[in-house]
């Protein structure tokens, strides 16, 4: 994990002094409401629901022990609610199902943790008035909520493998700490027409769903040699950087209007990424729409200038080169200064003799136990080093919301952390946390572990390792809940076997249109939309982020009207059953919805409607 | 950086030499010639364009003269401001001097170059220091 200087320290705490300063000017009435709103969000401090939320960064998703020990210490002691203010959220909450005549959904639960797509984690319950005490408990284990929120580049996100995934090209860590310090606090990019976020990977697969970000990058390395670029350091001859650069994507985005980004640059070279983005982001700034905040995000701008858009960019970018001297060319010393950050840990596995025992293990416990033979399938993945294991901890039970972890969850994942991850976790971008460092001899103890703690669920990839957003149970911003219907299914499709021989499916649930639970990237997308003050679903198939799974990124497709929410079970199940009954031997849901089509699926679907079939008979009219 | 209230507005804001560019405006097709002062609006705090046309007036037109803020300027955006090559600003209503000029005092150490000093934190690093 990148290692913080005194200097990165000593600025979180400023950061932390200055949060303090705002919050008392604001309690004393001399921050308004209005200008105290940008600052508190660029912590991270939203205005919820019922309370605040606050989003801690995590960057690109690495997190150590002692800082899942002190976000446990952040969930026992400050997400707490005052029971009045509990009663009345959950009355209201139970007044949506009572409105609606339908069952009721989970009740409110605090002193959690959520782990978010964007590899951030969560807390909803924290009293505004604590909020400095919090960013100064976060400073000591050197967290912060620096630019989680507002119209600024947000927390970059990453490959969750980065730096151990087999398939690698590049590790992209130390970009994304380099692109983490030149955007934090950047002077004049703090008020963009609208949230800038940014996704790097290094790996042959796209973990990191790039092209449904505003600046998508994929670490690559050219086969050709590099000679257009006159800032590069001469003298880097063996560094093993010389042919490593940067495929640029620009202007993804889901919302109301789904966009995947296009590719402006095939290859730029790896020390000129903050140059480029420097040029990508002022042309944003000068010409984004500020009118209307729905066509704000950069890929408005970039659909409607198209080549000009393109041609503004790199006539930028020329004139940071030849015009201010190109100060932001990143020199190879300090790409090797963050890099060293990012050594794998020393561990101590006998190489000589892994192959056998790892072959010894897998033979021994697959034919001893179907569970954790179905774990390994799952929830263990390959290594860059043969010796090791990436492992996920599945956040994706019944009884909590996806990716919600209690404080003593996080202390004990903290436990497992350091007992057999070398003290690090990652925070995933399906909701999940994940051990990147466990040599395969553990492999069974860790099991054991993380079954006693209700961790080991080999879903992972499945139906139910579903993305979900927080929704109308807290999110002021939702038009139904994500929650419940996440309970749903959760409870309809508990049977392992038949999770196992569904296979591999992303289930995206948004509980509105920013869709923060990315259900346009869903291969079943169910979006949450209000109808006369209830709450309706729109369900989409066929969407992918890009993985090899998913096949080239797009949105999925509307299968017909909304649903009730009590019909949303029905209606994955109808196109579970269908995929069952079309599919060829091994093939994917994904690859038959392809191969098939969409009739089948939409027919199914539709005939299970029950609550919703007057109203779609009377719109069929 | 000069902050001044409203009723205190420099008497040079209205003088010959003085130009006002709108925020939609190009600043590198303006005619600076004999301009001393540049005056740019924030119509709103939130809306940053001005920050990028400080920064292209200030480090890639070498303009030497006064930027000046006006508009929503608010303190707890002076540091931004000063940051992108802005000199001068005069503070909507009911926006404390005092307030502006303690946060414009306390301003931390920074990663990345501006418009004010070019050059990144890490263009000053030895490997030596910073190990």
């Amino acid at each position: 994990m990148y290692s913080y200087t005194e200097f990165d320290r000593q600025f979180i705490r400023h950061r932390a002094a200055q949060h303090r300063d705002q919050l008392a000017r604001h309690q004393a009435g001399t921050l308004s409401d209005e200008a105290f709103r940008p600052l508190r969000l660029q912590n991270g401090w939203y205005i919820q629901r019922y309370a605040p939320m606050l989003r801690v960064a995590v960057p690109y998703g690495e997190i150590a022990a002692r800082q899942l020990r002190v976000l446990a210490t952040i969930a026992r002691e400050y997400d707490r609610p005052d029971p009045a203010l509990l009663a009345r959220a959950q009355a209201t909450q139970d007044g949506i199902d009572e409105r609606a005549g339908s069952r009721p959904g989970p009740r409110l639960k605090f002193g959690y943790g959520h782990f978010t797509t964007r590899q951030n984690v969560q807390f909803n319950w924290i009293p505004l008035d604590k909020s400095a005490d919090v960013m100064d408990l976060l400073a000591t284990v050197d967290m912060h909520g620096i630019q989680t929120s507002g119209n600024c580049i947000r927390n970059i996100t990453t490959d969750e493998r980065a730096g151990i995934a087999a398939d690698e090209v590049a590790d992209p860590r130390p970009f994304a700490e380099i692109l983490r310090q030149w955007s934090t606090l950047h002077p004049e990019f703090a008020f963009l027409p609208r949230k800038f976020k940014v996704a790097i990977h290094g790996a042959r697969e796209d973990r990191a769903a790039i092209a449904w970000h505003d600046v998508g990058l994929q670490v690559v390395r050219s086969t050709e040699t590099v000679a257009n670029n006159p800032h590069q350091e001469s003298d880097e001859g063996h560094s093993g950087y010389e042919n490593v650069g940067f495929k640029v994507l620009v202007g993804g985005g889901m919302g109301r209007t789904p966009v995947v980004a296009s590719v402006i640059r095939e290859f730029l070279p790896w020390d000129q990424i903050l140059n480029y983005l420097e040029a990508v982001v002022r042309v944003y700034n000068r010409w984004g729409r500020r009118d209307n905040k729905y066509k704000a995000r950069i890929k408005i701008l970039v659909k409607a200038e198209g080549q000009r858009f393109v041609d503004e960019v790199e006539a930028e970018y020329e004139a940071i080169l030849m015009q201010d001297g190109a100060p932001h060319t990143i020199p190879l010393a300090e790409l090797q200064r963050v890099a060293a950050s990012f050594v794998p840990p020393a561990l101590n596995c006998d190489r000589k003799t892994a192959d056998a025992k790892i072959a010894h293990i897998l033979k021994a416990a697959a034919e001893d136990d179907v569970e954790f033979g179905r774990w390994l399938q799952q929830n263990v993945a390959a290594h860059k080093n043969p010796d090791l294991r990436a492992v996920t901890l599945s956040f994706k039970r019944l009884g909590q919301a996806p990716g919600d972890a209690t404080a003593d969850q996080l202390d004990a994942v903290a436990e497992l952390a350091e007992r057999f991850s070398a003290g690090e976790a990652r925070v995933t971008h399906d909701q999940n946390l994940l051990l990147p460092w466990v040599r395969c001899d553990q492999l069974p103890e860790l099991w054991r572990e993380a079954r006693r703690l209700g961790l080991a669920k080999p879903n992972i990839r499945l139906l139910t390792d579903m993305i979900a957003c927080p929704g109308g149970d807290f999110c002021d911003l939702a038009n139904a809940r994500a929650i419940p219907v996440a309970a749903a299914i959760s409870e309809a499709y508990t049977d392992l076997d038949e999770l196992h021989d569904l296979g591999e499916i992303d289930l995206h649930i948004s509980g509105c249109i920013n869709s923060c639970g990315h259900h346009h990237t869903g291969h079943i997308g169910i979006l949450g939309v209000d109808k006369d003050g209830q709450e309706w679903y729109q369900v989409t198939l066929g969407g992918s982020d890009g993985s090899t799974l998913s096949g080239a990124p797009g949105a999925g497709k509307v299968i017909g009207p909304s649903f009730a929410a009590d019909e949303v079970v029905d209606v994955v199940t109808a196109v579970l059953d269908t995929y069952r009954t079309h599919r060829t031997s091994g093939e994917t849901f994904i690859t038959t919805l392809r191969r098939v089509g969409h009739d089948p699926y939409k027919a199914a679907a539709n005939a299970v409607r029950h609550i919703t079939a007057r109203h779609t008979a009377q719109a069929d009219a | 950086m000069k902050l001044f209230e409203q009723a205190q507005l420099p008497s040079s804001s209205t003088d010959s030499q003085t130009l006002l560019l709108p925020n939609d405006a190009d600043p590198r097709t303006a005619d600076l010639t004999g301009v001393h002062t540049v005056v740019l609006h924030f119509p709103s705090f939130t809306d940053g364009r001005a920050f990028s046309q400080a920064f292209l007036l200030r480090r890639r037109l070498g303009f030497t003269g006064t930027i000046r803020a006006t508009g929503d300027v608010l303190v707890d955006q002076l540091v931004q401001m000063a940051r992108t090559g802005f000199t001068e600003a005069v503070l909507a209503d009911g926006q404390s001097l005092a307030v502006g000029q303690r946060l414009l005092d306390q301003a931390n150490a920074t990663y990345q170059g501006d418009a004010v000093a070019p050059q990144p934190r890490f263009a000053s690093l030895s490997t030596l220091e910073a190990a």
